[in-house]
């Protein structure tokens, strides 16, 4: 079974993030990461792997040090990585984002068929949830979006996800080729043992261009991109705050606020 | 102002009830579309009958009722629906309430049409023809007005966002069967199974205007939350910790993996306030932290704090509160 996950490099949500006047996330270095809900995207596709025999290549579009994203995904156990990596994908929105990540797989897709695309439930920085049913889309591939369970049967060639939404909970099935996004529910994570972190050393990390993609770089980046941030601004910190510590009448306080707050 | 009807997806209950931000949502439209006029589209079965009181107090002029044997529940399925409707309704604007299932949709409807797609909006302006959104991100912590430069826009928006008023002047609603042509590829997906999750009798927690929500510090005992939330007339919310715990169910979860919510007014009670739980509650209008530890990062963002123990503050602001309400 060969399995694609896709990961985001997203700023660390521990630190203090920051948004440019373009709207984009400030990238000062240092304080980038694998996004945290795609780890799970990655523990899902190496449990399929190490069950079904499978070779798992880990995706990301983005800069530079978005390398680091996958690097990340081949110490935790991939096997091979691959970046796109071009200026003409800065900029890009969720569906921009879809279309050179459909142009990555189907250019894995030529070198053998690929089974399975996987990606995590959203990216902690924008969290659109978009990008899932964006790139089955792109893929023209059956969506399995949301799972928190997951079950894949190679021998008839059907997985089965089930997933909870706001009002209901769902099952889910569809045959081989399918792209299923995972929640954080689905797994825990490993952690990158010494082993790990040598052996991804000698993993191969290939770096493709819109070119190699034969992507047209005016349908992606800013240049195609749907959505324009015209304004992005700090929320002003909360006024007029309160803090009291309890001495046994804080209760009667609180509903007193809330009235002349006309909050009740 | 639209040149053209905003179309708006009227998502509904088991009962045919439209569901409480859908009012929020064709309020918007109506601001938006002035004279040219707000439209809806019913997927689902249900009977569009017990809706039309609403919406006619909203305003519809028209319901396209998507006529289909398969499933709409399928997103792919949904996404052919939508865009018969925008075709049928020559809308330049697509409405839908933010939830995953909607976003699902709104994604496949932008891959197709070349539509622009934003989500999770709290606002909504025309510029210069243009469909301007506001929205919150970064955990709440920062505030982006983003245009949509494509001819369609498909714009998701949050619960409370809006004040639901009734139009000036009620209409009557024309439903119209609007046939749709499902792609092959939109059913390769089997819904198996979809079991609708029975109410627990308060508002629905993404829309609910109070939600009181309770962490690790509740130790199990949601009693002292459930009775503060009662008094309030809000639903019960809790953190990953409480849900793991199985003290409360899943679809309580609020956060970056939970439920989004932004409700008037938030209490949280034994919750920590971690980065993923605020990244789920952080746009709420006002909010009220109880924690017994005064170093609580909740505290950096809350407008009412109390350092004490939720055991002895929420009962005692629920007996108070019953006591001014008389
Ligand atoms: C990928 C990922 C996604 C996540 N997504 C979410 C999410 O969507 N939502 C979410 O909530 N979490 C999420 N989490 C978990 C999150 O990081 C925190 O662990 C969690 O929110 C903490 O829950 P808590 O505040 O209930 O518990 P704790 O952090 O343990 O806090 C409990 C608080 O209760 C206080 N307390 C104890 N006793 C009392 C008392 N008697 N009276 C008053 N206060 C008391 C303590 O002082 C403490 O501050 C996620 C984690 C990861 C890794």
């Amino acid at each position: 079974m060969r399995i694609v996950v896709c990961v985001k490099f997203v700023p660390d949500i521990q630190s203090d993030r920051q948004l440019g006047p373009d709207g984009r996330v400030v990238r000062d270095g240092g304080d980038g990461t694998l996004n945290e809900l795609d780890e799970n995207a990655v523990e899902a596709a190496l449990a399929l792997a190490e069950e079904h025999d499978g070779h798992v290549v880990v995706l990301t579009v983005g800069p530079d040090d978005a390398v680091d994203a996958v690097r990340k995904g081949l110490q935790m156990g991939a096997d091979e990585a691959v970046h796109v990596l071009d200026d003409a994908v800065a900029g890009s929105d969720a569906i921009g984002t879809a279309t050179v990540l459909a142009a990555a797989v189907r250019h894995l897709g030529a070198d053998a068929p690929v089974d399975l695309v996987l990606t995590g439930m959203a990216g902690l920085d924008g969290l659109t949830s978009l990008l899932p049913a964006a790139l089955a889309e792109a893929l023209d591939l059956p969506a399995l979006p949301l799972a928190s369970t997951l079950a894949v049967d190679p021998a008839v060639g059907t997985v089965t996800v089930t997933r909870r939404l706001d009002h209901a909970t769902e099952t889910l099935s569809a045959d081989l080729p399918v792209l299923v996004s995972v929640t954080d529910g689905l797994n825990e994570p490993r952690y990158p043992n010494f082993k790990g972190i040598m052996a991804a050393r000698k993993k191969p990390v290939t770096t493709l261009t819109l070119a190699d993609l034969g992507v047209d770089p005016g349908t992606v980046g800013a240049a195609g991109a749907r959505t324009e941030v015209l304004e992005a601004a700090a929320r002003p910190p909360r006024e007029d705050r309160v803090l009291l510590t309890d001495t046994g009448d804080a209760g009667t306080r609180l509903a007193a606020w809330l009235v002349e707050r006309k909050l009740v | 102002m639209t040149a053209t009807p905003v179309l708006v997806l009227l998502d509904h209950a088991a009962d045919g009830t439209l569901r409480p931000p859908v009012r929020e949502l064709l309020t918007l439209a109506r601001e938006l579309a002035g004279d040219a006029g707000v439209q809806g589209v019913w997927a689902g079965d249900e009977d569009v009958a017990a809706a039309v009181p609403a919406l006619a107090a909203q305003g519809v002029t028209t319901v396209h009722r998507l006529a289909t044997d398969t499933d709409v529940h399928l997103s792919a399925v949904l996404a052919d629906g939508l865009e018969a409707a925008l075709a049928a309704s020559g809308a330049a604007l697509v409405l839908l309430v933010s939830s995953f299932e909607n976003k699902e949709a709104a994604a496949r409807l932008a891959v197709r049409t070349g539509a622009g797609v934003v989500t999770d909006v709290d606002g909504l302006e025309v510029q210069a023809g243009r469909v301007v959104a506001h929205k919150t991100v970064l955990a709440g912590t920062w505030t982006t007005r983003c245009a949509v430069s494509a001819p369609t826009a498909v714009v998701t928006v949050k619960a409370n966002s809006v004040v639901a008023q009734d139009a000036a002047a009620p209409s009557s609603p024309q439903v119209v069967d609007l046939p749709v042509e499902v792609r092959a590829s939109s059913t390769r997906v089997r819904l198996v199974e979809r079991t609708e999750l029975a109410g627990s009798g308060r508002p629905d927690l993404g829309s609910a205007h109070v939600v009181v929500v309770g962490g690790r510090g509740t130790e199990g005992d949601f009693s002292a939350v459930e009775e503060l939330a009662d008094v309030l007339g809000g639903a019960v919310g809790a953190t990953r910790v409480a849900t793991d715990e199985g003290w409360i169910g899943h679809d309580a979860q609020i956060g970056q993996t939970g439920v989004t919510v932004s409700p008037r007014l938030y209490v949280g009670a034994g919750v920590s306030g971690a980065v993923h739980h605020r990244g789920g509650m952080q746009a709420s209008g006002t909010i009220v932290a109880v924690n017994s530890d005064p170093d609580a990062p909740i505290f950096e963002i809350a407008d009412f704090g109390v350092v004490g123990d939720l055991f002895a503050v929420l009962p005692q602001a629920a007996a108070e509160l019953r006591r001014l309400q008389g």
